[in-house]
């Protein structure tokens, strides 16, 4: 820049010839250069504050961004990333239907070796193998100088092995937190729970699966985070199971039955009470199931809903209710029961002869299988078949195990005039206990349709009606009759009106062909109070044989009554209900005064 | 004036550090108190699942019934039965306080007046 001196001596000396002011030059001079100066700052300053702006701008802007971001994203909580993970209960509690508990969990460890940590890795094999019977020192040896990082030794231990590798303090030993499936109740409704075992395993933790009963089929529902925190109830009373399982031992080893079912059901919501199943096992340690022989033999068998057994003649019960509904007979109809009744080439008859003709009630009391058997030709075999099928008897149970849909009942496809006849007393229809059970409740509640359920429900649900009231109480009054003078007189308990049905029929042969001479299956189905039906109890013995008399005695009437009679006796002060009033008398009682 | 409101300036900035900063410490103690007070509650829960699953398990009916056995001579505690159920009319009424006390004041009147002369 050229700088313009402020007295240029041309214009100075210019001015003093002609006598003007030099200093008026100056001062216009300086003034340019100000002018020029000013100029200069003020877009300097111009800049500055276009800068702050532009910061101010990139402040703000990153200002609104954040916002917008924290404001637009999801929230997640910074609480929720450390809130602990043993907080969260993985599988949710089962429980009965008084919120005692059944199913639970616990926490507690894995053990596993991470070899290249280790620091001793011989001692450590021959240590571990001392604490462990089932480890093989040798085994651990190898695999704790070979090449593996990583290899798992125990899918669970307990507190005192884990302080006892603790002490063995190897760095390469280390645990992982385990949540465990515990049944304090042991063996008690072991077939309803099923079991659990490890689905996919990780360090931190394992997936906890149902492997069979309630914990498979409800799966779902037991592991679904949102519901974990909410046990689930079970229709089952613990006591009432328990006294159940008790009673039904001690009968199964008196009666020297191979097995034994019960089911305790409610007559008006289908709520199973109790379901018990004999030999039982602790689903703690569920056994292995069997590889070879019967599967009705291994333990893990549920004998109350995949035991399909022919029920004999507690099915009677059915054609007689039948018969009353579509008016074919009253309970005085008499019914001809000469026997041995022939039907083509087949013969039908009766376990003594009862006479050429009974009553209907009479049919049921004394259960005569010519009797029954003409009713059912009466009724045909369509309606037979629509009724057993109304009542839920050729379909399997939809309870909530994961058996239930695998039990499917036998019934014979062409279902001719012979098979009509002997389903009519429970011959060539096979079916569980606890079909009969929900068959029952159908018929004797009042005639409405009961679906069988192990979850607590809330209110009764009324089904579809089968059969009229006044049908259903006349079919109560059948069986109270046969436990007042007939078949299950063994099943009468003072103070109480019980009715029921004893059913006794020849066990197949496993190999095909024909019935065991020697082998039954008893079975009593009963419903208490007749008056006022509350429950229905089928006890099922499978091969009793009592031998108190001269020759063994393998009927329901002598096996299955009273052991059902036993549980009866022992269940009904704990289901709340009281004895008649002329019983009261009882001198059992303490009188009580102050 | 100027001065004055330079100093206000740099002394309002001192001070919104000062409290952002005492704030941003106040919410990583309480983030830190949480995750204490949240490892507790697992903590607790836990052992809570234990207590109850120990509770079931000492209450399982195979070892009740044992219990009942092993103490039977002390206790004598047997099955339920429908025998144990009683009627209300088998229950005595409780004497009646009220008649009771009129009782005892007749024979305090009576002794009164058979004390005098």
């Amino acid at each position: 820049m050229t700088r313009t001196p402020l007295r240029p001596l041309a214009r100075i000396l210019h001015a003093r010839e002609t006598g003007g002011n030099p200093d008026l030059i100056e001062r216009e001079n300086i003034r340019r250069r100000h002018e020029v100066m000013r100029d200069e700052w003020r877009v300097m300053a111009e800049q500055r504050l276009l800068l702050a702006a532009f910061c101010c701008l990139v402040v703000f802007g990153f200002v609104g961004v954040r916002m917008w971001a924290i404001a637009s994203t999801p929230v997640a909580e910074p609480v929720a990333a450390v809130s602990d993970a043993r907080i969260d209960a993985t599988r949710a509690d089962i429980v009965d239907r008084n919120g005692r508990v059944f199913a639970t969990n616990l926490v507690t460890h894995s053990l596993y070796s991470q070899p290249h940590l280790m620091t001793d890795p011989e001692g450590s094999a021959d240590a571990l193998a001392a604490l462990f019977p089932d480890m093989d020192a040798a085994r651990l040896r190898g695999w704790f100088t070979g090449d593996r990082k990583f290899i798992w030794l125990k899918r669970r231990i307990s507190p005192e092995q884990m302080q006892a590798v603790h002490d063995i303090g190897d760095p390469g030993l280390q645990f992982g937190p385990r949540e465990m499936r515990l049944y304090p109740n042991g063996a008690l409704a072991a077939h309803i729970l099923g079991g659990t075992g490890f689905g996919r395993e990780g360090v931190q933790s394992a997936e906890l699966l149902g492997v069979a009963g309630v914990e498979k089929a409800m799966n779902a529902r037991l592991s679904d985070p949102a519901t974990a925190g909410t046990p689930l109830a079970l229709s089952i009373d613990l006591t009432i199971q328990a006294v159940i399982e008790d009673v039904l031992g001690s009968g199964m080893r008196l009666m020297n039955a191979k097995g034994a079912a019960a089911v305790l059901m409610h007559a008006h919501t289908g709520e199973i009470r109790a379901m018990a199943s004999l030999p039982d096992f602790d689903p703690n340690t569920r056994p292995q199931p069997l590889v070879e022989g019967e599967a009705g033999d291994s333990p893990l068998f549920n004998r109350a809903v995949q035991g399909v057994y022919e029920l004999g003649s507690s099915f009677k019960i059915f054609t007689a209710a039948q018969a009353l509904e579509l008016g074919l007979a009253n309970p005085n109809t008499m019914i001809d029961t000469t026997s041995p009744m022939r039907w083509g080439r087949h013969r039908i008859g009766d376990f003594k002869n009862y006479g050429p003709e009974l009553s209907l009630t009479d049919v049921i009391v004394k259960s005569s299988n010519v009797g029954t058997a003409r009713l059912a030709l009466e009724i045909g075999g369509k309606r037979q078949r629509e009724f057993l099928d109304a009542l839920g008897f050729l379909a399997p149970t939809p309870v909530e195990i994961i058996e239930a849909p695998g039990a499917r009942p036998l019934w014979p496809e062409s279902w001719a005039d012979i098979h009509t006849m002997t389903i009519s007393y429970g011959h060539g229809i096979s079916t569980s206990p606890l079909h009969l059970a929900a068959g029952y409740a159908s018929l004797l509640n009042g005639g409405t349709k009961v679906t069988p359920t192990l979850l607590r429900q809330g209110a009764p649900v009324a089904g579809p009606r089968l059969v009229s009231e006044e049908t259903s109480a006349a079919a109560r009054e059948m069986l109270h009759q046969v436990v007042e003078r007939g078949t299950a007189s063994f099943g009468r308990i003072p103070g109480y009106a019980i009715g029921g049905k004893t059913g006794t029929a020849d066990k197949p042969r496993a190999a095909g062909g024909g019935y065991y001479e020697d082998k039954v299956v008893a079975t009593f189905a009963s419903v208490f109070p007749t008056d006022d039906p509350e429950y229905i109890l089928i006890v099922t013995l499978d091969e009793p044989v009592e031998t108190s008399g001269t020759e063994p005695r393998r009927t329901a009437g002598w096996t299955a009554v009273p052991v059902s009679a036993e549980i009866t006796r022992r269940i009904v002060p704990l289901l709340g209900l009281r004895p008649s009033v002329e019983y009261l008398g009882d001198p059992e009682i303490t009188l009580a005064r102050n | 004036m100027r001065t004055l409101l330079y100093f206000l300036a740099i002394g309002s900035v001192v001070g919104l550090a000062y409290w952002a900063y005492e704030e941003n410490f106040e919410t990583q103690q309480a983030l830190k108190r949480l995750r204490a007070v949240q490892a507790q509650i697992g903590d607790t829960r836990e052992a809570l699942a234990v207590q109850r699953a120990e509770w079931a398990y000492l209450n399982r009916p195979d070892r009740l019934s044992d219990l009942v056995e092993m103490n039977f001579k002390g206790l004598g505690l047997l099955p339920l039965t429908p025998g144990h159920f009683g009627a209300l009319d088998q229950v005595a009424y409780p004497p009646n306080p009220s008649l009771e006390g009129e009782l005892a004041e007749t024979i305090e009147v009576s002794a009164g007046t058979g004390g005098r002369p």
